[in-house]
């Protein structure tokens, strides 16, 4: 491991705590208002918010620029990364400033002012330019892990491109062009970055298990295409009640019960995948990735429901929303990051005690992550019960229920802080290690 | 391999001019400046990490997508400018508060948020201005 990628793990696991604290405040402050006397709502969201795409994407490119170097066979160091890292966190930095005197760009995922999409913008260049320099000494017939890393760069660049598009005043020309495009590229967004996670996962579960195989071969790539699909079109769920053109929703709609094959493959795999688990359970790698899986599983339930407009009327914008993000980014997301983490950290070497509390705070963190998300789970069928059903019209007389399943919510949240917090202790601890051992 | 996804590209490319093109083929209603001047105080005030419109956005206020046409205009601009227990009172200008008003009045004219139930098809998809 170079300096550069010790330094952006480090600052991926700062943002990870960040995005946990703010959360956990964010949560309070949602439930009794008087905490959002001290620090608004409107200012905490972002912080939280902004905290957890930065963690995702940081550790996510951090593996990415780490692995490609022994899979394009690099030499040498490569000056690139370090001052795409500068930038990144420079700019990270800003993003939080701007918060702190609210500054802020009120757009979905991105709220903070826009001129800081530019060094963004720059800094990706600059991560694409280093990765595909490398890519020339990539190995003939390239692994799918491979293609997916690269997809999921080149759509991330897209997206984002896509979702400043609305600077232009053509695109906000009416609402529904600006609403539409807005949430093309936040959804397809998403799809970038899972692009980057699963490819790691399959370059991680690759070298646990030594099999190459499980990165090649027919079924392994139309189960990508079927992904990459989903990337491109499957979008439209957010938008299934803007009165678009209705091919929009028809298509999102189809795309979406493609998603189906998933589910029946993980059904057919289980028994295979237990035998797997007994014999790699002993590594923590192997466990956070176990642990995504799982979490792949539950929210690809919950997505194929609201993917069904008709059932997507009762859950729409109510908190079973937030249950699926939350569910992506924290149980699928961050379950990969700190496998890939642990992996470049080398946790499985660390002591037996530390060890020990890896798996504790593991088993904590997925306990806390299941209350949390069927609270939130519960919060949205009572909103959408109210609202829909009912057709309640006195906003608070109708939330009222609603705040108090979040209370239950909020306390499993300070579960995850907890057992995340105990993870990153441990992390931190084996990064320090690696510091000295290679200056050493 | 390759076949499929340049293809897949392709198509992606096609759809999405298509999104761009005539997805919003029924809303004629284009934006004036104080409409554009509206949008920016709703993103400089970041009043979508507490409201949503089309259910998109924060969950702590109410979708505000028709609140134009569902609520005065004396009760909205009460509302904005004093708040309530959850609503911080933002301190936006009188002139601020015209365009934030007139930005809800576009977004209001251009559809409905809330799915009447006699447009959910058997098949599960909505059909919204289709028949
Ligand atoms: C901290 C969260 C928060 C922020 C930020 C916020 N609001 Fe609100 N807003 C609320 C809540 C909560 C309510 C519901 C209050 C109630 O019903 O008592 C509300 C109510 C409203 C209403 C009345 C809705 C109705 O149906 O009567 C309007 C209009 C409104 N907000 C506009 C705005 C605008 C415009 C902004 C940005 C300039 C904004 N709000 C920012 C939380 C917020």
């Amino acid at each position: 491991m170079n300096k550069v990628t010790r330094w952006q793990i480090g600052f991926a696991l700062a943002l990870l705590l960040a995005a946990l604290i703010f959360g956990a405040i964010a949560a309070f402050a949602f439930v009794f208002p008087d905490i959002g006397d001290l620090i608004p709502f409107e200012q905490l969201r972002p912080m939280h918010v902004s905290a957890a795409l930065f963690w995702i994407i940081s550790g996510a490119t951090a593996g990415v620029m780490h692995y490609k170097r022994e899979v394009f066979t690099e030499q040498g160091r490569s000056a690139l990364q370090a001052v795409f890292f500068s930038i990144w966190v420079a700019t990270t930095i800003a993003v939080f400033v701007f918060y702190a005197f609210r500054k802020f760009g009120g757009r979905e995922y991105w709220e903070f002012p826009p001129i800081l999409c530019v060094p963004l913008l720059g800094a990706w260049l600059l991560l694409m330019l280093d990765y595909f320099r490398a890519w020339r000494h990539r190995p003939t017939d390239p692994p799918l892990y491979v293609w997916m890393w690269t997809t999921g760069i080149v759509f991330f660049l897209i997206t984002f491109i896509e979702q400043n598009l609305y600077h232009v005043p053509w695109f906000r020309d009416t609402y529904l062009r600006e609403i539409t495009v807005q949430w093309k590229s936040n959804g397809a967004m998403v799809g970038a970055w899972n692009q980057m996670l699963y490819g790691t996962a399959l370059y991680l579960m690759v070298k646990i298990s030594g099999d190459e195989g499980i990165a090649r071969g027919r079924t392994a790539f139309l189960f990508w295409f079927l992904g990459l699909s989903n990337l491109m079109f499957n979008w439209g769920h957010h938008l299934y009640n803007v009165p678009t053109a209705g091919w929009m929703r028809h298509a999102a709609y189809a795309v979406s019960m493609t998603e189906f094959a998933f589910f029946i493959a993980i059904v057919r795999g289980f028994r295979k995948k237990l035998e797997e688990h007994r014999r790699f359970k002993h590594l923590l790698t192997y466990r956070f990735l176990v642990a995504s899986e799982l979490w792949v599983f539950l929210n690809l339930i919950l997505v194929l429901l609201m993917s069904v407009p008709a059932i997507n009327r009762y859950t729409h914008g109510t908190h079973i929303t937030v249950a699926h993000a939350m569910g992506a980014t924290i149980g699928i997301n961050t379950m990969i990051l700190l496998a890939s983490l642990g992996f470049m950290l080398r946790v499985d070497e660390l002591a037996a005690s530390r060890k020990k509390w890896i798996a504790r705070g593991l088993a904590m963190t997925m306990a806390s992550l299941l209350l949390f998300w069927l609270a939130l789970i519960a919060a949205g069928a009572v909103k959408g019960y109210r609202d829909v059903v009912l057709g309640m019209s006195d906003f608070q007389r109708m939330m009222q229920p609603v705040f108090e399943v979040l209370k239950v919510f909020a306390t499993a949240g300070l579960g995850l802080l907890v057992g995340m917090g105990i993870i990153v202790r441990h992390f931190l601890a084996a990064l320090r290690k690696a510091s000295y051992g290679a200056s050493a | 391999m390759r076949g499929i996804l340049v293809t897949l590209s392709v198509l992606f490319a096609v759809y999405t001019v298509l999104v761009y093109g005539v997805g919003d083929r029924l809303d004629t209603d284009r934006a004036n400046s104080g409409i554009r001047s509206g949008m920016r105080v709703w993103q400089e005030r970041n009043c979508q990490s507490c409201h949503q419109l089309y259910g998109l956005g924060g969950y702590m206020g109410p979708d505000l997508t028709n609140v134009a046409s569902l609520r005065e205009e004396p009760r909205i601009r009460t509302f904005i400018r004093y708040g309530t227990g959850r609503m911080p009172a933002l301190a936006v200008s009188d002139v601020e508060m015209d365009h934030l008003i007139a930005f809800l009045k576009w977004v209001d004219r251009s559809g409905t948020s809330k799915v009447p139930p006699e447009t959910v098809h058997w098949t599960g998809t909505y059909l919204i201005n289709e028949h």
